[in-house]
């Protein structure tokens, strides 16, 4: 059995313990806003905060987020209102086709709770790829985000 | 309401997902307040298929609430014609676009209703150019049915109505009804004739600057992809084709597999093998332990060093003349000046970020197809062929797609769900992934070709002929082995044939031979310009240089089209061209004329004495004559860049014993943050009319990929004084490269 919490509910479920947490996410509890990307942990599509931290999910086996809080992107609103980072996306327009964006808003999440004032430099350690290639846009909200909680 | 529009409501508000343990509401996802009076795209893009009563036509169904739905014929990849087309509409309908919500038209009712919404094709940067006149037209005819049935109900001329914000105007007496009231009038309307559609200079919504209408749900999580499809009882396949393109499956040994929870079974076609399984993991790490045997035939010998030399040979041999002007072999021949280089490029894969994937439920008498296509009308013809169901049978859901690029076209993915699920009987939906592995081998890759150009300078320094030979693999050929009979295949010839922004080089010979292999090749964004517009533009910076000129006014000299000085007089401004730039630094430009637009670019570089380069900014001016709104013109530049940027640094797909050996973001790397130049973009609109007097559009989904790569190489060799002549440039030796 695996449980582990995610966006705030308790989860249990009995699935192999080598089953990828992206997996136990789309296939077995249904939260579809965690992308399959690569599955070597490359693209970061499949990134969800774990313990607050920014985890490549394809590659974390359901064993190793035992008893563990997990952020989806469907969980990263509070009480209705839109976590800063995802405002600010809207704010710039940053998705194109909008399948890496997850991953892309999970990681500048977890960046910002380490860096509240990034530099480009502190931005430009986010791996994740963007086929479209909104990365132009995805800084500027970063920044526009840091600016709205300075 | 349809029952679409009540869905698309309901999953705003609640994501729910459905569970093998019964369902479970993890996400609540409650839209702010400022969203209550947006325009909106729900999390699922498709709309219903079946006819709303509320409907005035085909394109717009207004609910008595006022509220709008617009429906759009253009899939949503990313480039925002799902944003941009409901504007035009709107534009014609004379609507509040606060009160719009957009779909996807059905692909079902094209059907059945006369090809209503016409190719449902998204290719090519023409979701704006190809379909503007008919989707303006179903917007001002929905206006002028809804200003008859005013004029009726209020017995007086229609001469004395106009219609504004969603409502109709009795001009004389001041009374006013809103569209909510009059849609069901408006729908039993026959019009004697088709009002005129607006021209750009009458629009007011149009052509300003407008927010995507689906950021909110791609950054909330909600909004649906065909990977995201969950139906009731769904299961799900993962699938290996043979490695070599054309081989044959030969045997399976199942045993290794066996009792391994949750599989259902192991399907077996022609060049394939499939599991089928209740949980995607499970089918893909039981289709990655099976033991496979596969008979590659005689291509299994081949290899991308055996590909590149013939390719380089074949400049030697007979060329199929694509254009010829004037004498440029006499000229070039005669000529005591001319300068001469030979260029390559790989094959390349898509690689979207959200790997093909099709989800189908077939029955005795309908099939149901949930994915994302650029071409779901085609492939839903398609669907009925290989099901034997009639095409009205076939009911597609458009998701949003992860990234298009000209793969989502063919049906690939969609052809082995629909195998899988009849060779499985399986009645249930079942969703067939291809492993990002599957999805970069499998591709249908951008053709590998060589080239040689030879220029003739006069003795000032202008450009008296140019003389190309090129061998491309042939896309059409591909996919047919009878097209291109007489040897030409116009996708090889993008860039370096007809569609080229100089006008003024009196002598010009392109040839052309097409050379295929058995590894398929299909449209990649930019399609020819991805490979022939960084030959030709980084040939006349080798000429300009040689011809001891500035590479941007010796562009300027070799055209007199307004389109394309636009582009180079904004570029020369925007990029400050005639400022000195620090040693390590270079500045390189390039112009493309691709798919409806002239896309121009100054990259600015720094490179190092070992040859690292980073591309810092780069400048992007683009004529698209009329644009629908900036905001998305410019994100689809932005983006342009960094998908040819890629290419031009890392792309390549290597051929060993007959298959392509890169089939990851580890093997196959990608531009990410921390290497992507800083892009700023400028219109430079001419606004153009059209040989027929009509309003010339662009298309910009395609014209900043072409020519970057260019840019870069130029810039490069303003810095460096090295020039690139085969990509990518990751393969570059950069000791062995001679400084010239």
């Amino acid at each position: 059995m695996a449980r582990f919490t995610v966006n705030g509910t308790v989860v249990t479920l009995d699935i192999e313990p080598e089953m990828p947490l992206l997996w136990a996410l789309r296939n077995e509890i249904g939260l579809t806003g965690t992308k399959y990307g690569c599955g070597i942990a490359q693209c970061g599509a499949c990134t969800v905060l774990v313990d607050g931290k920014a985890v490549r999910s394809c590659v974390l086996p359901v064993s190793g987020a035992e008893g563990k809080t997990i952020t989806t992107i469907e969980g990263l609103a509070t009480e209705g209102r839109p976590h800063p980072v995802q405002e600010a996306w809207v704010a710039e327009d940053v998705p194109q086709c909008g399948y890496c964006q997850s991953g892309q808003i999970l990681s500048a999440v977890a960046l910002l709770k380490q860096k509240p004032q990034p530099t480009d430099a502190d931005i430009n350690t986010i791996t994740n790829i963007c086929r479209c290639g909104t990365y132009v846009r995805v800084r500027r909200a970063i920044h526009r985000a840091a600016a709205s909680k300075a | 309401m349809g029952e679409g529009i009540e869905n698309i409501t309901r999953r705003r508000f609640v994501v729910t997902g459905t569970t093998l343990a019964g369902g479970m509401a993890l996400g609540l996802v409650v839209p702010g307040a400022a969203q209550a009076a947006s325009p909106e795209m729900g999390a699922r893009y498709w709309g219903a298929d079946s006819v709303d009563p509320g409907e005035v036509n085909a394109w717009v169904l207004v609910n008595p609430d006022d509220s709008i739905v617009l429906r759009c014929p253009m899939a949503e990849m990313g480039q925002g014609t799902g944003s941009g087309l409901p504007m035009l509409l709107a534009e014609e309908l004379e609507c509040d676009w606060k009160k719009v919500k957009v779909e996807f038209a059905s692909v079902n009712r094209n059907i059945r209703e006369n090809n209503v919404y016409r190719d449902m094709l998204t290719v090519g940067s023409r979701g704006i150019r190809s379909t503007y006149e008919y989707v303006q037209q179903g917007g001002a005819s929905a206006r002028a049915r809804l200003i008859a049935a005013a004029a009726a109900r209020w017995g007086v001329p229609v001469e004395q109505c106009s219609a504004a914000q969603g409502a109709v105007r009795h001009v004389p007496s001041g009374r006013s009804q809103r569209y909510g009231q009059l849609a069901a009038d408006a729908a039993k309307i026959t019009l004697t004739a088709e009002p005129r559609i607006k021209l750009p200079v009458e629009f007011k919504l149009a052509g300003t600057r407008q927010p995507r209408l689906d950021s909110t749900v791609k950054s909330n999580g909600s909004a649906k992809f065909g990977i995201d499809t969950r139906e009731a009882g769904q299961l799900y396949a993962s699938i290996m084709s043979c490695p070599v393109p054309g081989g044959k499956l030969v045997s399976v040994d199942e045993s290794v597999i066996a009792g391994r929870r949750g599989i259902r079974q192991v399907v077996k076609l022609d060049d394939a093998v499939a599991v089928v399984a209740d949980n995607y993991w499970r089918a893909n790490e039981a289709l990655k332990a099976l033991k496979i045997v596969w008979d590659g035939g005689a291509a299994a010998t081949t290899d991308s060093g055996q590909f590149a030399q013939a390719y380089r040979e074949a400049l030697d041999g007979p060329m199929v003349t694509a254009r010829n002007d004037g004498d440029a072999k006499g000229v070039v021949a005669r000529s005591s000046h001319v300068v001469e280089a030979a260029y390559e490029t790989p094959l390349l894969a898509h690689a979207t970020m959200e790997p093909c994937n099709a989800t189908v439920h077939l029955t005795a008498d309908r099939l149901d197809i949930w994915m994302g296509s650029q071409s779901a009308l085609a492939n839903s013809r398609m669907a009925a062929q290989l099901t034997g169901l009639k095409p009205e049978q076939v009911y597609f859901h458009q998701a949003f797609l992860g990234g298009g690029f000209g793969r989502r076209s063919n049906g690939d993915e969609l052809r082995h769900a629909i195998l899988v699920a009849k060779a499985g009987k399986i009645d249930v939906p079942l969703q067939l992934l291809w492993s990002r592995e599957q999805d970069m081998r499998a591709d249908r890759f951008r053709p590998q070709s060589a080239i040689r150009m030879k220029g003739a300078l006069s003795a000032d320094g202008r450009l008296d002929a140019l003389h190309i030979e090129s061998v491309c693999g042939s896309i059409q050929r591909s996919s047919n082995p009878a097209a291109a009979a007489d040897g030409l295949d116009n996708t090889a010839l993008e860039g370096i044939g007809p569609s080229v922004p100089y006008n003024k080089v009196p002598n010009w010979y392109t040839g052309l031979l097409l050379k295929n292999t058995h590894i398929p090749v299909s449209y990649w964004r930019s399609v020819g310009g991805s490979q022939n517009t960084f030959y030709l533009e980084s040939f006349i910076d080798e000429l300009a240089h040689a011809a001891g000129r500035d590479p941007l006014e010796f562009r300027r000299s070799l055209t007199d089209r307004a389109d394309a000085l636009a582009v180079l007089n904004k570029l020369a401004e925007m990029s400050n061209w005639s400022s000195k730039l620090p040693k390590g630094t270079g500045r390189g430009i390039s112009l493309a004329d691709n798919h409806g637009a002239i896309g121009g670019h100054v990259a600015e570089v720094t490179v190092d004495d070992k040859g690292a380069v980073r591309v810092t900014r780069v400048f992007a001016a683009t004529d698209a004559y009329h644009v629908v709104n900036p905001n998305l013109v410019e994100a689809q530049i932005e983006g342009g860049v960094i998908f040819g940027l890629t290419a031009m640094l890392y792309g390549d797909i290597n051929v060993k014993n007959g298959a392509a050996q890169e089939n990851n973001f580890d093997s196959y790397r990608m531009v990410r943050l921390a290497d992507a130049p800083d892009v700023k973009t400028a219109l430079a609109l001419t606004g153009a009319m059209d040989e027929k007097g009509k309003p010339k559009w662009g298309g910009v989904g395609e014209c900043s990929v072409a020519p970057i790569a260019a840019a870069v190489a130029n810039a490069i060799f303003d810095a460096a004084g090295k020039r690139i002549r085969s990509l990518p440039f990751k393969n570059i030796k950069w000791t062995e490269l001679t400084r010239l």
